[in-house]
């Protein structure tokens, strides 16, 4: 290796100023604390991962989604400004098909984590997890879902199987 | 008539007026009369007067006041509705960072930058938080893309023909310079494990947000962004930090991004079943349909507008685009289909971005129907909305990408048409 070369490398190294390409730092910070806080584990799984301690029915669900709810969904969750929740099932391949949450969801523990993370609009994380328990089963147990007394809880709720759970075909290629 | 030789600048300046006044036409000379202290009256106001100073911050012309977002919101819950960018005032292809199109589910967040972090945990080595100070010293990367509402142009789904102004029909859609961090750099960071297939991305809004992103996409062109055009992202577009995913639907585009967990299944959020998904006749429906379909619309002339001049030359402009890749062609036609020329496409033509494309057109007065039709790489060609409506239904909702058609009257008016 020539004096010159030997003498670039050796001021490359030396120096702090160092042209390289794609010279990436490492900056990401520790978060084991905030990855395991209930704040970052919002998302609930089908399998029911996520879903919490917990436990509603229909009665208490009824009670909860007129004063909560029908201002905006309408009473018994259909008719009201905001989407229609209930009825319709079987309708999908009708010349009219409506998708509400039993007709068209295919998964019950998708209404869980949506109403958690969502609803009410104007104060969303407000209800507790009895109560979504109880909202879920008030709204699932119109269309017979499931049973009118049923206690749902985060054992159950993921075995509830929606009328259209086999409905629908991933279309990603990768 | 040559000049003769020059003996002084004033006789150089004369002569050749004359000179060429004599070789050009046959007229006498017309004498400007000299500005008089009364003229000044005749000139425009913004010459007789100290404009106005500087400013920190410019806003278009008043005179301009009618370029806006039209905004489109639920009643009950005013942040849950979209803003619509207006395609039919703009020229060129970069939005602007005010007209950039919003869909919101619970409106605009206000989030502090210096506590704002983005956590990536789930199936990795370690789960590592990153400030947006530090995010801005990663290398950061720029890319012009659109970002498209799977939703926009929904009412074409109608049975009959939407008589808004094209923007407010379209315009869930803008395309600008984003500029961030390529997520592979923060996922080599963290080590992915061999399971991980997919991410859950979060937002810090009031609907908080989620959905599920197949692994490979962050690992291929996604960024998280940090500015729009050269300054932080607007609140409205996903401050302090956002996913920019190239030519995918909108909503996997996370606002105000708190958390990626990655995952070896997606979670079957509200937003990739309830919602985003596509109802076919079959009765079934296409789920991760996240590719937004090849499309274009002419933005001038259309609806509204008026050709006063008959017969004119007009320039038919509009925008083409495809998250497949780059847009290869476009054609026009003026009689609804039967004809069709090739239009110019305005360079640079990019990858998963607006494409300007412009055809002169002389009108002769006679009734007429534009269209534009756009090509990509792939090969893929824009359908007719007849052919989309045999192929996908009529309950699709998302993804509407068929030809637009704007009808000319013989009085020069334009109307939506199905062509």
């Amino acid at each position: 290796m020539s004096m010159v070369k030997s003498g670039l490398i050796l001021f490359c190294l030396s120096s702090t100023w160092v042209i390289a390409n794609d010279l990436v730092p490492h900056l990401g910070q520790e978060a084991v604390n905030e990855s395991e806080s209930p704040q970052f584990n919002l998302s609930i799984f089908p399998d029911g991962q996520g879903l919490p301690e917990g436990q509603g029915d229909a009665k208490a669900g009824e009670i909860i989604f007129a004063a909560q709810c029908a201002q905006c969904h309408g009473p018994a969750g259909r008719g009201g400004t905001a989407e229609a929740l209930t009825d319709d099932v079987g309708s999908l391949k009708s010349e009219y098909p409506e998708k509400t949450v039993n007709s068209y969801w295919p998964y019950a523990t998708t209404l869980f984590d949506y109403i958690r993370r969502s609803m009410p609009p104007e104060a969303p994380y407000s209800l507790t997890n009895n109560e979504i328990y109880a909202l879920c089963a008030y709204l699932l147990s119109q269309d017979d879902i499931i049973d009118a007394d049923l206690v749902l809880n985060k054992h159950n709720l993921p075995q509830v199987k929606m009328p259209n759970r086999d409905g629908f075909v991933s279309v990603y290629e990768k | 008539m040559k000049p003769k030789m020059l003996s002084s600048r004033r006789q150089f300046l004369s002569r050749t007026a004359i000179g060429s006044l004599m070789a050009g036409s046959f007229s006498l000379p017309v004498l400007a009369k000299s500005f008089s202290d009364q003229d000044a009256a005749t000139l425009p106001k913004s010459m007789l007067q100290a404009g106005r100073p500087f400013s920190n911050y410019g806003q278009p012309s008043e005179y301009e006041k009618e370029v806006i977002r039209w905004t489109s919101a639920n009643t009950d819950v005013q942040g849950n509705g979209v803003s619509w960018t207006p395609l039919h005032d703009l020229q060129g292809t970069i939005t602007p960072n005010g007209l950039h199109f919003e869909r919101h589910h619970n409106g605009v967040p206000d989030i502090d930058p210096q506590t704002h972090f983005v956590l990536i945990d789930g199936l990795v080595d370690k789960p590592l938080k990153f400030s947006l100070n530090d995010l801005k010293r990663y290398p950061l990367e720029n890319r012009i893309c659109f970002i498209e509402c799977g939703g926009n142009s929904n009412a074409g789904w109608r049975t009959q023909p939407i008589q808004s102004l094209a923007g407010y029909v379209h315009g869930l859609t803008s395309n600008s310079e984003w500029t961030g961090v390529p997520l592979r750099y923060l996922l080599n960071e963290v080590g992915i494990q061999a399971s991980a297939k997919w991410a859950i991305a979060e937002g810090a809004d009031a609907a908080s947000l989620n959905i599920s992103i197949p692994l490979d996409k962050l690992l291929d062109d996604a960024l998280i962004a940090l500015y729009q055009n050269g300054e932080a992202l607007r609140p409205e577009n996903g401050y302090p930090c956002r996913l920019v995913l190239p030519g995918w639907e909108g909503i996997t585009n996370v606002k105000w991004l708190r958390q990626l967990r990655l995952t070896d299944t997606p979670v079957m959020s509200r937003n990739e079943t309830a919602k985003y998904t596509e109802l076919r006749p079959d009765g079934l429906a296409d789920q991760f349909s996240f590719t937004m379909e090849t499309k274009s619309l002419i933005t001038s002339p259309s609806i509204g507008m008026q050709l006063a001049h008959k017969p004119g030359i007009y320039q038919v402009s509009g925008l083409a685009w495809s998250g497949r890749g780059k847009i290869t062609q476009v054609d026009v036609s003026a009689d609804g289909g039967q004809t069709w020329l090739q239009a110019k496409l305005h360079g640079p033509v990019l990858d998963k971005a607006f494409t300007r494309f412009s055809l002169p057109w002389k009108w002769r007065g006679q009734y007429a129907i534009l269209q534009s039709r756009a090509k990509d790489e792939t090969g893929y060609v824009q359908p007719e909305r007849k052919v989309l409506i045999e192929n996908k239904g009529k309950h699709g909702f998302f993804h509407y990408n068929a030809i637009i058609s704007w009808e000319v009257t013989e009085e020069g008016d334009i109307n939506h048409v199905y062509g």
